[in-house]
């Protein structure tokens, strides 16, 4: 009787779990070729959150946002966007789902031979039947958002990085997305383009009431902007929390991560025979 | 050794049937394409076409010019050099019109349709292409290969049209064969067979060279040598593959 009870209680706080997050990661499995990438992760993301998956370089970061968004395969394990197990669905049915999704790729990833407002204009005169005079207006309102109205005109190649970005994130915003993801968004900025992405981030986040991912290993911004941050590492999630529950952490990865510290549980050195043995050794290849 | 051999031609038909499926993927969006992105085919066309037409016409001229100097050095054993015009005639509208336009397409539009496409993969447009719900395939891919197909027989046209000119300046105002003989006996002997010949392989060589571009070119590695191998396999493999296909219509033509 006790176990029937616990099992409905678990049952209930999963109805409430679910309705709060618009995706939900469970028992995630997947390897590129012999090297396991993921084993076993399980995260949530919270509906109107800003959420960050960190964690150091080669931990997968951005092959989860690949698998969140179907782009790969996951080897085993289920990933439910709403509910709805993405693997199952038909092609068509996947397309609809993305029209939900904006992506900020990390290079921008612009169409090259479109001008930025072409770029922005692009998604609607693909979904949609909209006059060019509303898509006019709402290009227009989009690249005010990003504060690039003036650069409208100009081609992708005579953008900077910082502004290439801003006008991916105004094309990712066209269609009213649910979701935003942001791939690496501060990689490579200086400090003021930075500060305006962070920005940017938070204000679509609470204005338009969008569910943000980030993938992100700059702990400064991302303890900025983040409501909840996974550190994953090994293949599965190795803290969760608020930025500052994960700064209190005592754990030695999280620390290392959190402070930058060159060497700890992350080691410096990358998997290598023994230095003296390799040096001294004789030349036998 | 045997094992090697045996490898490599798994290989060769495991991608030979992928070629295959990816052919008749295009095939089955051509309509939708054609009907709701027409704009989009008429630009490759043009980009396509507007590419190779002006290395396709000097070429053409000059290789008329040859074929006329050497029918007459030739021909003109026998006495028969009012034959020239029949001479460059067949050998350009059967033959060197369709092959030497393809090589020379697959060398000038092939090579920028393969790294174009593949740049966009390794710049992430194609990807971010499909997180915009938007069918890589429709909206790059099938548009440049129809663009291909569709210019290759009017580059052909083109190629042996020029090529003839070249040989009658050559033949008829350097040689001084008869003007009348050079087109007359032309036209009295090449027949609509001949020249459908030509416009078959002209459809076939534009479907090769235009499928590879865009196969090489999509499925590169996204690396910068990734994208400079596929571009050297697309003019390697088109020019492999058109000559053995053309021995293959010559030979059916002639059975």
């Amino acid at each position: 009787m006790r176990i029937q009870r616990s099992c409905l209680l678990c049952y209930a706080r999963e109805m409430t779990a679910n309705d709060d997050n618009i995706i939900e990661i469970r028992d995630l499995w997947f390897a590129r070729g012999a090297t396991p990438i993921f084993k076993g992760l399980n995260a949530d993301i919270k509906r109107g959150h800003v959420t960050a998956l960190m964690g150091p370089s080669g931990t997968g970061k951005t092959t989860l946002l690949r698998l969140i968004t179907r782009q790969l395969r996951p080897d085993s394990g289920r990933i439910l966007v709403d509910g709805v197990d993405i693997a199952d669905l038909s092609k068509s049915d996947l397309y609809k789902l993305r029209k939900r999704f904006g992506m900020l790729f990390q290079n921008g990833a612009l169409l090259t031979d479109l001008t930025v407002f072409e770029n922005v204009a692009f998604p609607l005169r693909e979904h949609t039947s909209l006059s060019n005079r509303l898509i006019r207006h709402v290009v227009l309102t989009k690249l005010h958002a990003v504060g690039l109205r003036g650069a409208a005109d100009m081609l992708p190649r005579e953008l900077s990085g910082g502004m290439a970005r801003r006008v991916a994130l105004a094309r990712a915003m066209a269609t009213d997305p649910d979701i935003l993801i942001y791939d690496e968004p501060f990689v490579g900025l200086d400090p003021i383009s930075m500060g305006v992405i962070v920005r940017l981030v938070r204000r679509m986040n609470d204005a338009l009431g969008i569910t943000s991912i980030i993938v992100s290993h700059d702990v400064d911004e991302v303890s900025t902007v983040a409501d909840i941050s996974y550190l994953l590492s090994d293949g599965t999630v190795a803290a969760s929390g608020s930025p500052a529950e994960l700064n209190r952490a005592s754990s030695e990865l999280v620390r290392q991560f959190m402070h930058g510290m060159a060497d700890g549980p992350v080691a410096f050195h990358y998997q290598a025979p023994d230095y003296a043995e390799q040096l001294l050794g004789r030349d036998s290849e | 050794m045997l094992r090697e051999a045996y490898v490599s031609l798994v290989v060769f038909v495991r991608t030979f049937g992928a070629l295959t499926l990816f052919l008749l993927e295009l095939i089955v969006q051509v309509p939708r394409v054609f009907v709701r992105r027409f704009p989009l085919i008429v630009a490759q066309v043009y980009n396509a076409g507007s590419l190779s037409l002006v290395i396709i016409m000097v070429c053409g001229a000059f290789v008329g010019g040859v074929l006329a100097l050497q029918g007459y050095a030739n021909l003109t054993r026998f006495n028969a050099e009012d034959a020239v015009g029949i001479f460059a005639g067949f050998a350009l509208i059967k033959e060197l019109g369709p092959v030497i336009t393809a090589l020379l397409f697959a060398g000038r539009a092939g090579t920028a349709l393969a790294s174009e496409i593949g740049l966009m993969k390794a710049t992430d447009q194609l990807a971010a292409m499909e997180m915009m719900a938007v069918d890589p395939v429709r909206r790059v891919v099938v548009p440049r290969f129809l663009g291909g197909v569709i210019a290759m027989p009017l580059l052909v046209a083109v190629f042996s049209m020029i090529g003839l000119l070249g040989a009658h300046m050559v033949g008829v105002m350097l040689l001084n064969i008869d003007v009348g003989a050079f087109w007359q006996q032309m036209q009295s002997t090449l027949g609509l067979r001949d020249v459908m010949e030509g416009i078959l392989k002209s459809i076939v060589f534009g479907i090769i060279a235009s499928l590879l571009a865009v196969w090489e070119g999509y499925n590169a590695i996204p690396t910068a040598e990734g994208v400079s191998r596929a571009t050297t396999r697309t003019v390697v493999l088109t020019a492999i593959a058109v000559l053995i296909s053309d021995f293959m219509i010559t030979a059916w033509f002639l059975r």
